[in-house]
């Protein structure tokens, strides 16, 4: 058989001590489209970067040809023929499109040896016209749309002269339109000769477009398909190694009263972009409103403001009766709003520091754990620790040990178990269960409804569509800082519809959003 | 012995404190090596070096004097590095402490005991309010506390000179001396016929006073936390500007303390013909005790010795005390430089995550 790409038992282990490949054969045939499936944490992504040079293998080899080769950097891939297009794309902004994709590789005028613009913007039309990814080369990335920056990626790795292109979760930034697109794309690049290794962990994808399919879990490699001869429920098995429970119970419960009101909310960023268009909406008791959105169109912002992480330009934020709007984090807490943070490794843990003060971080004040002179009850303290580890099952050898030594799962783990022990009435939840194990997720969701049940109030941002859809009671959708959309009852809607409304293809009405407000 | 390990290891792995003996032990064979290379009379001057403090009872009481100030800006610095900034300003709180220490001592009349205890809680609190500066700078405008702290060593040391010269010198003197200090002003020895002062055991009450501070109280918590990821800290709802402040105005009461205590335990008068700069000192006594207050008496031990033994054997023989600066040069390079660490610990897990799988495969 003729393998363009294939890895012999590659490990890595990370400094950090994350074991995220364990002994890896992996093997790619020249001209197909080739998925790499996994939960979050299996280690495609590693993997990958050891292909394209970012990260040293650990142990063993990568054969490229079937011949071994050492990758030492991004340049070794690229000089054998390996291109990659990052989750988070690598472009500059200020330039222009064409100017992106010649970067580092610029066509120059023949007489000066300047830098050749028309060159640059020729070789891009002429690329995008031959592999079929439109693009507009004369403008500046930062106007272009996330999808076109992506085939911008694509078509730089291209000119680039790859021959294997690996995507990582390309898909997780599109709406399902913009997915679509994409896979037409893809195939096309397939007829042209090119080979894909495609990252994803959401399995339609995988069997619309891949030949093969290789599936991860836990570092190791389980095994590959043809596509053709499997079907979902073996792979999804084999991702999870068990069988997965694909609903989430869901007792019936009418929302009680209003908790949450965000009134003409409005924000602008550092660099005087809006990202915050007068949001306007009620989130009930017992209710989970879930915020659906391409990523980067307000929804961070909007959480940060109601937690007190941010200060707003303008409008109000109630919790219950009291207004939090632009106080501090400290106090949006004590009037009862906990917050789980979309990124745990900077801001919702401190990673140097153990499990304990991680657990306790926002109640060392209380009476039970420290005395009216301000000593710590240290004994209480580790007790109080301890159950919550237990409670939470959290996998550690003991709540002394630093937050940075716990996997993915257990980190966030961590977190809920801070903020579902908090005392509050209202939950802002961010990316609950982004890079976290299935076992995790499931107990993660199953914590959120139990929380629901128990009368809070729960606002839940992810970028996982499918998550926030199984979770929510209702839904608003967010495009470029507004609300385009609010659907009282979150079963009745499609993604596809949902997909419309994330692109700014559709709106409602304003007396349709103005239902969000319960008034 | 396992309470005895524990203290040396706990909260943190053993790696650590290993690197920390290692470049304790390093720098001391460095410095043999070094007096081999450069002595005439190299075994002579090695036994001075190492034994000094044995060979005479003077030095012996000189070791505990020298650990005296160097434990003040140590347990400082201990505060400031808790926090992961890197302000020197304990500089400035240590030597305007000494001069207002002077001033108290020398123009004002109150019962001994009172006198000196008055001075270091005066000259605390202006230490304090100068070891807020570089924090308010950097809260204020991002200016790098490193730097402002730097520049305003300069700005105090020339403001605490000036004082000095023109409101307390005395003209009857024919060097640079200030007023005699009043007598009541002058801390009791603790041994007689050695300069060896109350203020030995001073510092080792504060030396228990931050540590419980630091790990024992909700305030040090907060210092803690805040270090560690200071965006964590305010999204857990910690003041963290505040944190910052107070953490900041403690660790310049304790350089200011510690210069009142020098100057009322040491000397008769200021004399002090230049800046001491204990601080520099510190950042290798906190640094030895791993930002950790408890550590302060050992590293300020050993750092103490290094100093006397240096200075004996220079009296005695053709080494010159500069050397020492070598010394204290590698062991801040070797402390460091965390890569040892991590390479260490790397090394070993990896070792270790490998065996498990293979393990595991079988």
């Amino acid at each position: 058989m003729n393998y363009i790409v294939r890895t012999e038992k590659l490990s890595k282990i990370y400094p950090n001590g994350t074991f995220a490949n364990k002994s890896v054969d992996f093997a790619v045939m020249e001209g197909e489209i080739h998925g790499l499936v996994g939960e979050n944490g299996a280690g495609k992504t590693t993997l990958m970067k050891m292909l394209y040079g970012e990260e040293q293998p650990s142990q063993g080899s990568i054969l490229i040809d079937e011949k071994p080769v050492s990758l030492a950097s991004e340049f070794d891939a690229i000089k054998a023929g390996i291109g990659m297009v990052h989750q988070h794309f690598m472009l500059v902004p200020s330039l222009t499109a064409a100017e992106n994709l010649v970067l580092g590789k610029e066509p120059k005028r023949k007489r000066t040896r300047t830098f050749d613009l028309a060159a640059a913007v020729s070789i891009t039309e002429e690329l995008s016209k031959h592999y079929n990814l439109p693009v507009f080369a004369k403008a500046r990335v930062a106007d272009l749309s996330v999808s076109m920056r992506q085939k911008l990626e694509i078509l730089k790795a291209l000119y680039r002269g790859a021959r294997i292109l690996i995507l990582d979760e390309p898909t997780a930034v599109l709406t399902p339109q913009e997915t679509e697109e994409l896979f037409v794309e893809l195939k096309t690049l397939k007829q042209q000769g090119k080979t894909i290794i495609f990252i994803s962990h959401k399995l339609k994808e995988i069997f619309n477009l891949c030949d093969r399919v290789t599936v991860m879990r836990d570092g190791r490699m389980i095994a590959t398909h043809n596509v053709a001869d499997v079907d979902v429920h073996q792979i999804s098995n084999e991702m999870v190694g068990r069988e997965v429970r694909f609903e989430i119970a869901r007792p019936p419960m009418a929302p009680g009263e209003p908790a949450l009101r965000v009134r003409e909310l409005s924000y602008v960023d550092d660099f005087a972009i809006p990202k915050l268009k007068h949001v306007s909406f009620t989130l009930r008791r017992n209710e989970i409103l879930g915020v659906v959105g391409v990523d980067g169109n307000g929804q961070t912002e909007l959480v940060e403001i109601i937690t007190g992480n941010e200060k707003a330009l303008s409008g109000k934020v109630f919790a219950y009766s009291t207004e939090v709007t632009n106080r501090s984090a400290g106090f949006v807490r004590r009037c009862g709003i906990a917050h789980i943070a979309e990124d745990r490794m900077t801001v919702g843990t401190a990673l140097p520091a153990s499990i304990e003060q991680n657990l306790l971080a926002d109640r060392y004040r209380n009476r039970q754990f420290s005395t009216r002179a301000g000593f710590l009850r240290s004994r209480e303290m580790a007790a109080y620790a301890g159950r919550l580890v237990h409670e939470y099952d959290i996998r550690c050898n003991s709540a002394n040990q630093p937050v940075a030594s716990l996997s993915g799962g257990n980190m966030q783990k961590v977190v809920v178990a801070r903020e579902f022990t908090a005392n509050a009435s209202i939950l802002v939840i961010s990316e609950p269960t982004r890079g976290v194990d299935i076992g995790a997720i499931e107990y993660i969701h199953t914590k959120i409804m139990e929380m629901r049940s128990a009368g809070k109030a729960i606002l839940l941002v992810s970028s996982d569509l499918q998550e926030v859809m199984a979770l929510s009671d209702s839904l608003i959708v967010m495009h470029e800082g507004e609300i385009v959309a609010y659907f009282p009852d979150a079963a009745a809607v499609t993604d596809k519809e949902l997909g419309l409304y994330m692109l700014g293809i559709k709106r409602q009405s304003d007396e349709e959003l103005r239902k969000v407000l319960h008034e | 012995m396992n309470s005895i390990k524990r203290f040396f290891t706990d909260r943190e792995s053993l790696a650590p404190a290993l690197v920390t003996l290692f470049a304790g032990l390093f720098s001391l064979l460095a410095g043999i090596v070094l007096i081999f290379i450069v002595s005439k009379n190299p075994v002579q001057s090695v036994r001075n070096f190492l034994l000094a403090p044995f060979l005479r009872s003077y030095n012996f009481y000189y070791l505990l004097i020298v650990m005296v100030p160097i434990t003040f800006t140590g347990l400082a610095l201990c505060i400031v590095y808790q926090l992961r900034y890197m302000s020197l300003i304990v500089d400035a709180s240590f030597y305007t402490g000494a001069v207002v220490a002077t001033a108290l001592g020398t123009l004002i009349s109150l019962p001994s005991g009172v006198h000196p205890a008055v001075a270091m809680i005066a000259a605390g609190i202006v230490g304090g309010l100068i070891g807020l500066l570089p924090a308010i700078l950097k809260i204020r405008w991002r200016a790098n506390e490193l730097v402002s702290s730097l520049m305003l060593n300069y700005v105090f040391y020339f403001l605490g000179s000036f004082v000095i010269l023109y409101y307390l010198r005395d003209r009857s003197q024919t060097i640079l001396s200030s007023l005699p200090f009043k007598k009541t002003f002058l801390l009791p020895r603790l041994v007689a016929n050695t300069q060896l002062h109350v203020g030995f055991l001073i510092a080792a009450g504060f030396v228990v006073l931050v540590s419980i501070f630091l790990y024992r109280t909700r305030w040090g918590y907060e210092i803690r936390l805040t270090g560690a990821n200071p965006r964590f800290a305010m999204y857990a709802g910690i003041p963290v500007t505040s944190v910052i402040l107070y953490a900041h105005f403690i660790s310049g009461f304790l350089g200011g303390v510690g210069g009142a205590v020098e100057m009322s335990g040491l000397y008769r008068a200021f004399i002090w013909q230049m800046n001491p700069s204990y601080a520099w000192d510190g950042v290798i006594v906190a640094m030895l005790a791993r930002r950790n207050p408890k550590f302060v008496p050992l590293s300020a031990l050993f750092f103490a010795y290094l100093r006397v033994g240096a200075d004996f054997m220079s009296r005695r023989g053709d080494v010159a005390f500069e050397f020492i600066t070598l010394l204290q040069g590698l062991i801040i390079l070797i402390l460091a430089s965390d890569r040892i660490v991590n390479y260490f610990r790397e090394r070993q897990l990896r070792k270790q995550l490998l065996k498990n799988s293979r393990r595991e495969s079988r």
